[in-house]
């Protein structure tokens, strides 16, 4: 797709986000459709539309399979949505194309809390490995992608430059890795190998009141990021300039710390760490739109966040992969083409 | 009416400019001139609100800035800093729109109103043509006059500008100069910029604040060109400074004397 040519009119670029928009809502009704005909029941989809109407004798078996995958669908369209809108917020932030929701520590917390949990606690003799199954290990990773998040939050407050909070935030990142290295090296291989399999990432294994919970607070934090659109706009223009038109940066920052710590953090603490879809999606939507006002961008980046994570999730059933194996095979190319067509452009 | 009250700025513990006192009144052009690092820019960043003063306190009409809210503050000051910046994927006009940020509701919607303003600050800077055009596209030049109409738009008593004239041809900095006399006494705005040019502040402004050493001195423009101070802060090896002065007295009164035929 092209970029906006230099002349274009305010009615072209209206066109051209009717246009993204209708493009996106298409796409994701195909891979609705496409989503709920995929999975490794050997179910047919005679079976499967027929428990949707009600209509056939497999009601019993097809729908059960019918909620899982439906379940499947609305935790994948969560994920999307939440990691593509917090970075998003995360690259308008910090003015770099390469900015994602993890690049405060959010991901490297929240495996902190899922590792002291599901290493560390082994490691004492307190718990065993059947806590990683429960609520807990969603709780303790929410709890490490906050803690990390509110740490880099107390630190904004004194320092003034927005690129010494990033490299704060990444900072926190490599000491808690460190922590984890630490934990992996000592644990036993039981415990390892669940934590492992946390860290690819996995959209199958979240139960319907998990989703429940995980979509309200996403919805919440979308809310808060709804709320920053005009400050968003105006963080264009660089911290000085925003403040110079009535922003209060500090006010601002701190409260799209709350909403990606709202969405990074919950969809990572339910899912763990999916990566590249945060820093490819808001790159693909604003090639999509040519427009970087969030008025136009939010609502475009959450749309295309749905429709990229259900594309990935119906591979990640077909080839039997972990989510973010298939993340990260699409969303290299992506990121590769935006820093290469840039660097034409400089 | 912004007023500098005994006001010491700097970096880091270390004074640039100690103890300044001077009234800066609306429908002037007030320049602030001095040598490169004498402290222009910190000067400026604290006068608008952006930084805080060591000691001191700047004011508006009595008030002080640091008693303001910042959208309170960016109803009074607009600012231009040095930073060209490009957004990609923001035309012309949703740059100037954005000046518009201390009046519009949440998601910035603008009224009629907002957008007849916006139309009219592009067409004050000359860039009406230039309105649909992607910022990524524009020179440095034209980059500066956006965010020049984007503080227009912004509709404040005082406009505050960051070495506005540096990197352009002389004939772009004369038109400069002259859209920011204009600004100030077709308009009634306070129009204060920094610059290190002596010809551009002692020919196209009403007040001249020098910076020398860690001193600020303000005085009408006439009176500075007359006074010894110049000749002291930008005193050159080899350069005949006196004779230099001279020829901007001499270039300022047939300027004046051309402004007065025209109004006529």
């Amino acid at each position: 797709m092209n970029t906006a040519s230099p002349t274009q009119t305010t009615g072209q670029s209206r066109r051209r986000t009717t246009l993204t928009f209708a493009i996106l809502s298409v796409l994701l009704l195909i891979l609705l459709a496409a989503n709920l005909l995929t999975g490794d029941s050997g179910l047919p989809a005679t079976a499967l539309i027929g428990a949707m109407t009600g209509e056939s004798d497999h009601t019993g078996y097809a729908g059960a399979i019918l909620s899982l995958r439906i379940t499947r669908i609305a935790v994948a369209a969560t994920v999307g949505a939440a990691l593509s809108v917090g970075g998003l917020l995360m690259q308008t932030m910090f003015r770099n194309p390469l900015a994602d929701p993890y690049i405060l520590g959010v991901s490297s917390g929240a495996s902190l809390g899922a590792a002291v949990l599901m290493l560390g606690l082994p490691l004492l003799g307190l718990g065993t490995s059947s806590v990683a199954g429960s609520l807990g290990v969603a709780g303790a990773a929410w709890a490490g992608a906050a803690l990390v998040l509110i740490a880099v939050g107390m630190v904004s407050r004194w320092v003034r430059d927005i690129l010494g909070v990033l490299i704060v935030g990444v900072m926190f990142g490599y000491v808690a890795g460190a922590i984890i290295q630490v934990l992996q090296y000592l644990s036993s291989a039981e415990s390892l190998k669940l934590f492992t399999l946390w860290s690819m990432g996995s959209t199958g294994s979240v139960t319907v009141q998990r989703a429940i919970i995980m979509a309200v607070v996403v919805a919440a934090g979308l809310i808060m990021a709804t709320a920053h659109i005009k400050s968003l706009n105006l963080m264009l223009l660089g911290e000085d300039y925003a403040r110079s038109m009535g922003l209060d940066t500090r006010r601002t920052r701190l409260g799209i710390f709350a909403a990606v710590t709202l969405l990074a953090g919950t969809t990572t603490a339910f899912c763990g760490p999916v990566g590249f879809v945060g820093l490819a999606v808001p790159h693909i939507t604003r090639m999509m739109t040519a427009s970087s006002d969030h008025r136009v961008m939010l609502p475009a980046t959450l749309l295309a966040g749905i429709d990229v994570m259900l594309a990935c999730d119906i591979m990640a059933k077909t080839l039997v992969l972990p989510i973010n194996s298939i993340t990260a095979l699409m969303g290299v190319p992506v990121i590769l083409w935006v820093i290469f067509k840039n660097m034409r452009r400089c | 009416m912004l007023t500098l009250d005994h006001l010491t700025v700097g970096h880091g513990g270390v004074a640039l400019i100690r103890d300044a006192s001077c009234r800066m009144a609306e429908g002037r052009v007030i320049t602030l001139l001095g040598r490169n690092g004498a402290g222009k820019s910190t000067l400026l960043r604290v006068m608008s609100g952006i930084d805080k003063p060591m000691a001191g306190s700047v004011a508006i009409d009595g008030r002080s800035l640091s008693a303001m809210t910042a959208r309170r503050l960016a109803r009074v000051i607009s600012l231009v800093t040095t930073e060209r910046v490009r957004p990609h994927g923001l035309s012309c006009r949703d740059v100037v729109a954005l000046g518009r940020a201390p009046y519009t509701n949440w998601a910035g919607r603008l009224s009629r109103a907002d957008e007849a303003i916006v139309e009219a600050s592009l067409a004050t800077v000359g860039m009406t043509a230039y309105a649909a055009r992607q910022m990524d596209t524009l020179s440095d030049g034209e980059c500066q006059r956006i965010m020049i109409a984007r503080a227009i738009a912004q509709d404040t008593p005082v406009i505050m500008l960051d070495e506005p004239t540096s990197f352009l041809d002389l004939p772009n900095r004369h038109g400069l100069a002259r859209l920011m006399a204009s600004l100030a006494h077709d308009r009634g705005k306070c129009v204060i910029y920094s610059t290190h040019e002596l010809d551009i502040a002692l020919l196209f402004s009403d007040t001249v604040a020098l910076i020398d050493g860690t001193h600020l001195s303000c005085l009408p423009a006439g009176e500075m060109l007359a006074s010894p101070r110049l000749a002291e802060a930008f005193a050159t090896d080899g350069f005949d400074m006196t004779a230099y002065l001279d020829t901007l007295r001499k270039q300022r009164t047939a300027m004046a004397a051309a402004d007065a035929r025209r109004d006529i």
